[in-house]
């Protein structure tokens, strides 16, 4: 039943390091993540891998296999042949610890910068209520399990480390997107997610969404709708034409939260 | 004492490889930019042609001449008038709607993503490095007038209107004319032209309203769904066929290219229309 797989794994740390070579047995219904386990139990005692669940709900396994940012444990051998070489490097987006492990701390200083949910405070707690409907939007965001895959492949990261400071990344967009379509959220969050937050940098090539193990459709029911919203702020001539007439103030979208990078 | 040293410094993986993805990744780009440039090729040529864009007798008018407002048109396929005296077609006889629809087709969100990927090649695929050294996406002019998308949307149903416009001529066509030429008769009458136009009118509208800024504007803005349920009930009924977006920006730039090859052959006398009715 099983065979001898060939592995190219990176191996190295603080960035300096190159792809070695392994044959580490394979057997039937195994994923990449139990491969790479094996090989640590047997030839590689000191390969850094971060992993928990095993079951595609922790968002701890991410990696690059063949290229291809995906989740290890949810990885089945099965999907390549037993004559290729797998070659397995880490998430290239962020910094590497040390083998498949990288730094993703650059995820949550950018998740804490984002205004949080802002209630009207009139509403006591238990008060408000919601239906289904008001909340469909928001639950299919909350199937994110924190991968950062979508955040590893968008290419404006990824290929320009320079915009680490001025683009959040489709995960937080998504957030942003989230927290705007709340029935009970009170904040506006457009004019920052536009100007602090990098959204003008998505060009929707929806390789956020093709990697997503949630398939969450990213660009189609977040990135998009959210640049609408915006567009609607300032770039749709009939409510600018009605802003005219009405000579109605604009109102100050809610800032950033300051100091948190 | 011990002394501790810093922490190396942490940096990305050196990898130099592009990508180390082993699928033909570069098959998708390689196909939208060979249709893609196919396609606005054909359109070009026939925009600037300025014959065989009208079959007088079944009355169809090509998308790509309506609505036919120069000078230049011929009797019968301008139906809203002449707008500016005749010029040759230097100036498409279609000025009036051309540029709108040009423009619709290059904001829509999905032929953006589209032709960024396959002519920019920022990403070409994911996961393979863009061969640009810089990048700011659509932060700053020219790219961030795509924004305007909604406005092209507008100027988009007004122009699907004429499109239905030309639908109902195409089912009214001539069914007698006096001995002397003189006089035409109307009545409802289609053949297959007719079935190709309706099918193509049909394709836009879909087409049209699976727009993202449409989704937007007729519920998706909203906070609070269930304060408006018919606005929810829009929404979701935009949404289902916004998911065949992409599929409906294809289907549309084939069934234009028909309709317009078939009246073309048609207006040319190539062959005639086969009748159903009248
Ligand atoms: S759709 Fe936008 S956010 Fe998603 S990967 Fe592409 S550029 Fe990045
Ligand atoms: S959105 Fe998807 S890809 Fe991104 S972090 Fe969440 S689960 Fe992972
Ligand atoms: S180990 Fe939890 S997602 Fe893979
Ligand atoms: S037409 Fe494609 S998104 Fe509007």
């Amino acid at each position: 039943m099983g065979y001898l797989a060939k592995l190219r794994v990176w191996r190295g740390d603080a960035g300096s390091g190159s792809l070695q070579d392994y044959k580490v047995e394979v057997n039937e219904g195994e994923v990449v993540l139990d491969v790479l386990h094996r090989l640590q139990a047997t030839q590689a005692s000191d390969l850094a891998i971060r992993w928990n669940c095993k079951a595609g709900k922790c968002g701890s396994c991410s990696m690059e296999i063949n290229g291809m940012p995906r989740l290890g444990c949810m990885t089945r051998m099965s999907t390549f042949t037993e004559v290729e070489t797998l070659t397995i490097t880490p998430m290239r987006t962020f910094p590497v610890i040390r083998d498949l492990v990288t730094d993703v701390s650059f995820n949550y200083a950018k998740a804490r910068e984002i205004p949080s949910f802002t209630p009207d405070p009139s509403v006591k707690p238990g008060e408000f209520r919601m239906r289904q409907e008001d909340v469909n939007r928001s639950q299919e965001f909350r199937k994110c399990i924190e991968c950062y895959l979508c955040q590893n492949t968008c290419h404006v990261i990824r290929d320009h480390e320079e915009n680490k400071e001025s683009f959040a990344g489709p995960r937080f967009l998504m957030r942003i997107a989230e927290l705007e379509m709340h029935p009970a959220d009170e904040a506006d969050r457009r004019d920052i997610a536009q100007e602090d937050f990098g959204l003008g940098y998505c060009n929707i090539t929806k390789c956020c969404t093709e990697v997503c193990p949630e398939h969450i459709k990213i660009t189609d029911n977040a990135l998009i709708p959210m640049k609408e919203r915006i567009a609607g702020r300032k770039y749709d001539p009939l409510v600018w034409l009605g802003s005219k007439i009405s000579m109605r103030p604009k109102s100050k979208g809610t800032p950033a939260v300051p100091g948190k990078r | 004492m011990t002394q501790v040293s810093d922490p190396p410094a942490r940096t990305r993986a050196q990898i130099k490889e592009r990508t180390l993805r082993t699928d033909p990744w570069w098959n998708r780009g390689r196909v939208v930019a060979t249709l893609l440039t196919i396609w606005v090729a054909y359109a070009t040529v026939r925009v600037f042609t300025g014959h065989w864009y009208f079959a007088p007798g079944y009355n169809y008018l090509t998308p790509f001449y309506s609505p036919c407002v120069s000078g230049e048109c011929v009797p019968g396929a301008s139906t809203l008038g002449h707008w500016i005296p005749a010029i040759p077609p230097i100036i498409p006889y279609a000025f009036i709607s051309l540029p709108f629809v040009l423009g619709f087709r290059l904001t829509c969100y999905y032929y953006r993503g589209a032709y960024y990927r396959a002519f920019w090649r920022s990403p070409a695929a994911c996961a393979v490095r863009e061969p640009h050294a810089t990048y700011s996406g659509e932060t700053k002019l020219p790219l961030i007038a795509f924004n305007l998308h909604r406005f092209f949307f507008y100027m988009a149903v007004i122009i699907s209107v004429l499109n239905t416009w030309d639908l109902v001529n195409a089912f009214w066509p001539t069914t007698a004319v006096t001995p002397d030429g003189t006089h035409l008769t109307h009545g409802f009458g289609f053949g297959i032209g007719s079935l190709i136009i309706l099918a193509n009118v049909v394709l836009l509208w879909a087409y049209t309203l699976s727009c993202h800024s449409c989704r937007h504007i007729t519920g998706g803005r909203l906070k609070h769904f269930s304060k408006h349920p018919v606005r929810y009930w829009i929404w979701n009924q935009i949404s289902k066929l916004n998911k065949h977006h992409m599929a409906l920006a294809w289907t549309t730039l084939t069934s234009l290219m028909v309709t317009d090859l078939y009246i073309m052959l048609v207006a040319a006398n190539a062959f005639p229309d086969l009748r159903i009715f009248n």
